[in-house]
Order: structure tokens, then C-alpha cells, then sequence
């Protein structure tokens, strides 16, 4: 080509932008179904519903360990030891800081419910160990106290609560 | 590839690579300054939807290993779990399955272009027969991809494809223990397959390079069939074939298209939607249709070992094509007899593959026979007789005088006719062996059908009613969940409604922390309660004939439309044979058979039942089952409306799937449009 007009220029030129934007969103909308594949399927979602658990066997100082979502969590009847010692904690130390009485539900002071995953790389910390009454991770030495809260060792945050509530005294209903 | 690369990169960082790495200079070479014949036609395209085609497959079948599971007693519901449950996990099971066919499509017209155009002759002989290589490496990866869902097909596929080799002397016994990993097909069969089948892609892929690499040193070949001498006779691959091929693989993806989102299940086998039973072959074996010629020259010898040579020598002889057709002149243009027997060679092959879907009987096993030799005559008769016989026409001096002298679309349209027959061989494929007295079940009018087609809610929800009121007395849904009343594109039940449904039952549960079992009310993720507890409880109450699963039961039954009714029901997107045929079945009862017809004791007359003695008895009648929405109480009414509310449990997703489907056409029919008038304006500047 040797003479072309503006006009003819900038036709053609609007003809190349579009086909190539129409390829870019045909590439970008292929991709969602690639990626949206990976996400937990019907089956999962549908196995994740809530559960009900019956807390009446667990004798005071026991704990249990249940499973939902795939994730382990504790259902510990805590000592008045325990309660005491996560009670009178001076929140402000915590290097999470959160009060005791936010992590268990009104009236249910000693029920401690909480997800057995270390806050630091998903280890699964022992119940009943380490200095303070509450979890010791194996992993990489981090401890929680009865309330679960960290307060030793790498682990940022504290134990995390699960949703759950309770549908009568000795049942709960996690999820 | 093509020779040490002009190209300089200006970026300094590109420069500090290409200095160590020159892969730069490599895809430009090859895929940008790589300079290719002017004068090539569409048919040169395939190259490039093949590659494509590979791509999706890979990709595809990537993903869908992660979702399934090859263990014999899994792999079956596994496949269904991707298509029920995965986000898009219908979409992509269709798109790998129908890619499969897509990829054959495309391959077989690359080769025929190759046949007809004479591509395979001298430099690009080595070109050919890694072509061939690849062909030979597709078959076994898409029939070791056939045998994964664990259907009916797929076992029986696999055992008699794998018995094949036991026809070999001595030795073929052994082999065949070797391949199964056992004394029949089963579980070890199975994961090696799989293994395989994930494999061999990649194997494909190291091949295309070197297919392609070897392309590059001959050169294209093109119509003509003259090489390139100067610089007119050639373009620059980007952006002249590239542009041509983006619009031609644009086409192709519309077809593609058609086929996942419209008619899925037409190139399949409805038995492949019956999980795999060892102890009963389904009446009528076929292959996929992409085997069929094969199967055809195979079942024509009646002696296992030469059949099995015959087969396996109909793919090889393709690998000494060069050497078997000597003639100077390249391109069929000009050879005006090989012209006329190439096309006869197609409807050979056309042939073929017809009566491989056919009954090995009668007359079809005589026409077999005779396009065996047909088959065979035109590799090692015709061809090397051509070669010293014919008399060609005088080629072109140049490509460039080629294009000058225009308007040669007759063989261009000849071939698409080609196309639309492999199209119909597809159709062939689900050809089933049919009672002939047993007549056609009529076509009833399906507020699903059609590209707009939607489930009838009111419609489902009845359905559901009668199957609940009397066919769950005997049969199982084992792939339905409660959850699924409540999915968008179902009956519309609410949760609650769906929730209410499924605690009206009782599930067996545990153990609990002191080892019971226990029973607790259902939950909206449990599965539709099965009759009976294991499938010899539900054969012993039912006089010897266990009742089958009905979750896939509309697409796990079909009837042949004969030709040519098939083609058209590609166009028309006739996919309702299952409902079709469980109403018919459900309202075919007659409490006497005609004059002259016997049913043996324990079974009962049904007008459309193949061989009409059917173990279920007439399981509606009028009255049984009252509807809130005031719907008629009738037979009629009662196998309608249990038809559609199992066409749902077959295909969940048929609503969503028409849905993206117009959404995916008419995105691709603009990027066609788009790519067509880019295509002209590049493309303006070379003429």
C-alpha cells in the first residue's frame, strides 16, 4: 500500500482494536470457568453444613475434639482454675488482645470452643500443655492459654472461635 | 526453525536474553518473518485448529483429573460429580469429550488435504509419517480416554480393543494379561489407562514439534503444489496466516460450539451413560465414530489374525504413501485421474465408516468387504499405477501465476461436502441394534428442546411426585441429592421445601462415640433413598431383573432415526430420545400381546420395549397419583411429566448449559465477523 487516506487509516485501525478487544474478552471470560473450577464443588459446600454436638459427656477438665469443615476444633469444659487464670489476664499484655469473655458465650463461662489450628502454619496444638494452662503447639513452640489466646512463641493471632451456638445446655451447634 | 533469525531485539532486556537464550529470535523466525505460500486455501488451517484443538484438550483434561477419580467402583460417579458438581464441570467434561470428536474432524481433513494436494511427496516425506506417528498416538489416546467414565462402552471398548492383540501368534495371550494387569479388564486396567491417557497428550505434543520443525525446513507445500521461488511467491506468516488462521479456527470454534452447548451427547453412546458391568455386553458394539472405518475393514476378514493385520495395515500404509505414489506432480489439480479416484477414495472411506456402526450382517458385511479392497486397491494399485500412467496437467511456473489465475472452488466446496459426511458418520455412530418390529418411539413436544428450551417447574415438581409415589418403590436416583430440588435450573422447590422433603426419610448414620449405628431424620445433602439395600436384594424382589438406576436413565437410552432423519436432528438439536422413550416405554403396556407374539412367564407385553418382553409391569394407571395444580390424573400425564423430571436428573444443567451457550455464539459469530473483515483489510495490502 502506498497512499492510503487518514480516514482509511483510522477505519482500519478502529477494525484492529476491536478484534483484538474482542479476543481479550474471550480469553478473560474462558479463564473464569478454568479458575471458578477449583473452588469447592456442590458436594463440599453441601457436606459443610452445620453440626450439632452433644456436650453432656464431657466431664469438667475433659475436652473433645470434633470435626467441621475438615477443620479440628476443641470443645473444652474449662476448670475454675481455668476460667480464673483466662479471666483475670490483663488484656492489654495479650499480644492479640481480646478478654475472655469474648470468646465464650454468656451463661456458658466454662465452654471453650475453638478451632485446633496454630494461628502460625496450621499445626494442630495440644490440649492441656504449655505454661498457661491452654494449647502448646508442637510445631514450633507456640502457646495459648485456657482461653485459647496466644502468648508465647511465633503465632500472631489467637485461637479463632467458630460460629456456633447453643441449642440447649448440653448441645451446641457448630457452623 | 527456520534458520538463523534476523531478528534484533531493541529492548535491553530482551537483548541481555536473546544474547544467552535466542528464543526471541526463535518464535520470530518461525511464527513472524517464517515466510509462507500465498496461494493456500482454508484447508491449510487445520494446522493451526489442530495445534488449538491439543491445547484444549490438554488443558481440559488437566483440569478434569483433578476432579476425577480411576478406581473402578468410583470412576463412574466420579465423572458424573465433575458434571453435577463442579463449577463449569459440565462445560468441561463436554468440551473434552467433544473435543475429542473435534480433534479427529480436524485431523482427518488436515489428512485428506495432505492426500489430495500431495503433501507427503518428496522433501516432506519424514513430515508425513511423523503425521502419521501423531494420528497413530491420538487413536490410542482417545480410546484410552473413552474407556475412563467406565461405562458400558468403555469396558467393552476396552476389552475388545485390547483383545485385538491376543490375535497375535504365540505371544498374544500373554500380551493381553500384560495390558490388563489381570485376567479381565478391571481396576488395574483402569489406572494404567488413565496413567496413559495422561501421557500420551504430552508424547503428541513432543511430536507436533518435531511435525512442525520438520514443516519448517521443507516449507509449506500449497494448491499448486510448485515450491516458492521468489520473494512474491511468499507472505509473512504474522501477520498474513496468521490472520487467516485466527478466522478459520474462529469458524471451526462455532462448530465446536454447536456441538458442547446444543447437542452434547450426539456423537456419544447412550450406553455409555450405564455404568460398566462385567457380565453383560450391550447389544451393539460400536466404537467411536472416529474408529469406524477401522472397525469396518476389521470385522470384513473372517479370520481374527489377518482381521487385526488388516486394521492395523490400513493406518500403517499411510506411513509409505510417498514411496507408493511416485508421480512428479504434487497438487491432485493437475492429475486429472488421481483427482477422480482421490474423491472416490473419500466415499471409501465415507463408506466405511458408515457400515462400521452397522450390524456385522447381511449385506453390510458383503459392502464391508468390498470397500476393504477398495481401501486397499488405492494405496498399492491406484497410486503406484497413476504414477506411471497418468498424464498431468502443466503446473503453474509460480505460486504467483497461480494466484493470479483465480476461481478454483469447485474442489473447495467438494470437500465441505466431504466434511458434512464425516459429519453424518458421526451421527452413525449411535446407531443401535433395534428389534425391527419394534417401533419408533413418537416424538413428543419438550419444553426443553431447543436452544431456548427450559425445564417446566410445575412440570418437574410432578415428575417428582410420581417417581416419589411409584417408581421409588423400585428404583433408585443414587446421583440425586435432596439439595438438587432446590438447584437453580430444577423443580424451584425452596430450601425449606427441599429440607421438609428430605426429613421425611430416615438415613442410617455412624458410629457414634460408643461404635452404633444409628438411624436420624434425612438431611438436604443426603441421597435419594435406595429400594433396596444392595443390587442382589433389589434382583431377587423383582423376579431375577434388578431394576435399573434412573438418575441417567434419558441419556442412557436412545433409538436409532435412521438416515438421513440423524443429520438433520444435528441441525435441529433433537436431543429428547431418553424422554422420549421412557414415555413411550411407560404408556407402551398392552395386557394382551398381538396374535402370534409369546411372552415368557413373569414378564409382560410392551409395544416398545426392544424385543417387547419387558420384567416391570405396567407400574401407572389412571387415578394413582393426585397433582395439587389440578394436572389430569392419567397414565398420559403421570409418564410426561416423570419423563421431564428425569430428563432434569440427567442433565441438571441444561438450563445454565443453553444459557452460556447463546451467550458463547453470539460472541464467537461477531469475533468471526470481526477476524473476516481484519482478515480482508491485512490481507487487502498482498494482493
Amino acid at each position: 500500500m502506498t497512499t492510503a487516506s487518514s480516514a482509511g487509516h483510522s477505519r482500519r485501525d478502529f477494525l484492529f482494536v476491536a478484534t483484538g478487544a474482542a479476543a481479550a474478552v474471550g480469553a478473560a471470560a474462558t479463564v473464569w470457568p478454568l479458575v471458578s473450577q477449583m473452588n469447592p464443588d456442590a458436594t463440599t459446600i453441601a457436606a459443610g453444613a452445620p453440626i450439632e454436638v452433644d456436650i453432656s459427656p464431657i466431664a469438667e477438665g475433659q475436652d473433645i475434639k470434633v470435626f467441621w469443615r475438615g477443620k479440628p476444633i476443641y470443645i473444652m469444659n474449662r476448670t475454675k482454675k481455668q476460667i480464673e487464670e483466662a479471666q483475670k489476664v490483663n488484656v492489654s499484655d495479650l499480644r492479640d488482645p481480646q478478654p475472655d469473655s469474648a470468646r465464650v458465650k454468656e451463661g456458658h463461662d466454662n465452654w471453650l470452643v475453638v478451632i485446633g489450628i496454630c494461628t502460625h502454619l496450621g499445626c494442630i496444638p495440644i490440649a492441656h500443655e504449655g505454661n498457661y494452662d491452654g494449647f502448646f503447639c508442637p510445631c514450633h513452640g507456640s502457646q495459648y492459654d485456657s482461653s485459647g489466646r496466644i502468648r508465647q512463641g511465633p503465632a500472631p493471632l489467637n485461637l479463632p472461635i467458630p460460629p456456633y451456638a447453643f441449642v440447649s445446655d448440653t448441645k451446641i451447634k457448630i457452623g | 526453525m527456520s534458520g538463523p533469525s534476523d531478528f534484533q531485539p531493541q529492548n535491553s532486556v530482551l537483548k541481555w536474553i536473546e544474547r544467552r537464550l535466542p528464543i526471541f529470535g526463535l518464535v520470530h523466525s518461525s511464527f513472524v518473518a517464517y515466510p509462507t505460500p500465498r496461494n493456500l486455501n482454508y484447508w491449510w488451517t487445520f494446522g493451526g485448529i489442530l495445534s488449538f484443538m491439543l491445547a484444549i484438550q490438554i488443558v481440559t483434561g488437566v483440569i478434569l483429573a483433578m476432579h476425577y477419580t480411576p478406581e473402578a467402583t468410583m470412576a463412574f460417579n466420579s465423572v458424573e460429580g465433575i458434571v453435577r458438581d463442579v463449577n463449569y464441570g459440565w462445560l468441561l467434561r463436554y468440551l473434552h469429550s467433544n473435543g475429542a470428536s473435534m480433534f479427529f474432524i480436524a485431523v482427518y481433513i488436515h489428512m485428506f488435504r495432505g492426500l489430495y494436494y500431495g503433501s507427503y511427496k518428496e522433501p516432506r516425506e519424514i513430515l508425513w509419517i511423523l503425521g502419521v506417528i501423531i494420528y497413530l498416538l491420538m487413536m490410542a489416546t482417545g480410546f484410552m480416554g473413552y474407556v475412563l467414565p467406565w461405562g458400558q462402552m468403555s469396558f467393552w471398548g476396552a476389552t475388545v480393543i485390547t483383545n485385538l492383540f491376543s490375535a497375535i501368534p504365540y505371544v498374544g495371550e500373554s500380551i493381553v494379561t500384560l495390558l490388563w494387569g489381570g485376567y479381565s479388564v478391571g481396576n488395574p486396567t483402569l489406572n494404567r489407562f488413565f496413567s496413559l491417557h495422561y501421557l500420551l497428550p504430552f508424547v503428541i505434543a513432543g511430536v507436533v514439534v518435531l511435525h512442525v520443525w520438520a514443516l519448517h525446513v521443507a516449507g509449506q507445500n500449497n494448491p499448486a503444489g510448485v515450491e516458492p521461488k521468489t520473494e512474491k511467491d511468499t507472505v509473512r506468516f504474522t501477520p498474513y496466516a496468521t490472520i487467516k488462521d485466527a478466522f478459520g479456527l474462529s469458524c471451526f470454534m462455532l462448530f465446536y460450539a454447536w456441538f458442547v452447548f446444543y447437542i452434547p451427547n450426539y456423537l456419544g453412546d447412550p450406553d455409555n451413560y450405564v455404568v460398566a458391568n462385567p457380565g453383560v455386553t450391550p447389544a451393539h458394539i460400536v466404537p467411536e465414530w472416529y474408529y469406524l472405518p477401522f472397525y469396518a475393514i476389521l470385522r470384513s476378514i473372517p479370520n481374527k489374525l489377518f482381521g487385526v493385520v488388516a486394521m492395523f495395515g490400513a493406518i500403517l500404509v499411510l506411513a509409505f504413501l510417498p514411496w507408493l505414489d511416485s508421480a512428479k506432480t504434487r497438487s491432485s489439480r493437475y492429475r486429472p485421474l488421481a483427482k477422480q479416484f482421490f474423491w472416490i477414495f473419500v466415499v471409501v472411506c465415507l463408506g466405511l465408516g458408515y457400515l462400521g456402526a452397522q450390524p456385522p450382517e447381511g449385506i453390510y458385511v458383503i459392502a464391508g468387504r468390498i470397500l476393504t479392497v477398495c481401501y486397499f486397491a488405492y494405496f498399492l494399485i491406484v497410486l503406484p499405477l497413476l504414477s506411471r500412467i497418468e498424464r498431468p496437467r502443466t503446473v503453474p511456473n509460480s505460486i504467483a501465476d497461480d494466484v493470479l489465475a483465480k476461481g478454483r472452488y469447485v474442489a473447495s466446496i467438494a470437500v465441505a461436502a466431504a466434511v458434512a459426511g464425516l459429519l453424518m458418520l458421526g451421527g452413525g455412530s449411535q446407531a443401535q441394534a433395534q428389534e425391527h418390529d419394534t417401533p419408533n418411539p413418537p416424538s413428543l413436544t419438550w419444553s426443553f428442546a431447543g436452544p431456548f428450551g427450559k425445564f417446566d417447574e410445575a412440570q418437574l415438581q410432578r415428575g417428582y411426585k410420581v417417581y416419589k409415589e411409584v417408581c421409588s418403590a423400585c428404583h433408585s436416583m443414587n446421583l440425586l441429592h435432596y439439595r438438587n430440588l432446590a438447584d437453580p435450573g430444577g423443580p424451584g422447590f425452596s430450601i425449606a421445601q427441599a429440607t421438609a422433603l428430605a426429613s421425611e426419610i430416615k438415613v442410617q448414620d455412624g458410629p457414634n462415640d460408643a461404635g452404633d449405628m444409628f438411624e436420624r431424620p434425612g438431611r438436604i445433602a443426603d441421597k435419594f433413598p435406595a429400594p433396596f439395600p444392595n443390587e442382589n436384594a433389589a434382583r431377587a424382589a423383582n423376579g431375577g431383573a434388578a431394576p435399573p438406576d434412573l438418575s441417567l436413565m434419558a441419556k442412557a437410552r436412545g433409538y436409532e432415526r435412521g438416515f438421513p432423519q440423524f443429520i438433520f436432528d444435528a441441525f435441529a438439536q433433537f436431543q429428547e430420545k431418553g424422554p422420549n422413550y421412557i414415555h413411550a416405554i411407560l404408556t407402551g403396556f398392552e395386557d394382551k400381546p398381538p396374535a402370534g407374539v409369546t411372552i415368557p412367564d413373569g414378564s409382560y407385553y410392551n409395544k416398545y420395549f426392544p424385543g417387547h418382553a419387558i420384567k416391570m409391569p405396567k407400574p401407572l394407571s389412571d387415578g394413582q397419583v393426585t397433582f395439587d395444580d389440578g394436572s389430569p390424573a392419567t397414565v398420559d400425564q403421570y409418564a410426561t411429566d416423570v419423563s421431564a423430571f428425569l430428563m432434569w436428573a440427567a442433565e441438571p444443567k441444561l438450563e445454565e448449559r443453553k444459557r452460556i451457550g447463546l451467550q458463547v455464539m453470539i460472541f464467537l459469530i461477531i469475533f468471526a465477523g470481526l477476524l473476516y473483515f481484519t482478515k480482508k483489510k491485512v490481507w487487502a495490502n498482498a494482493h
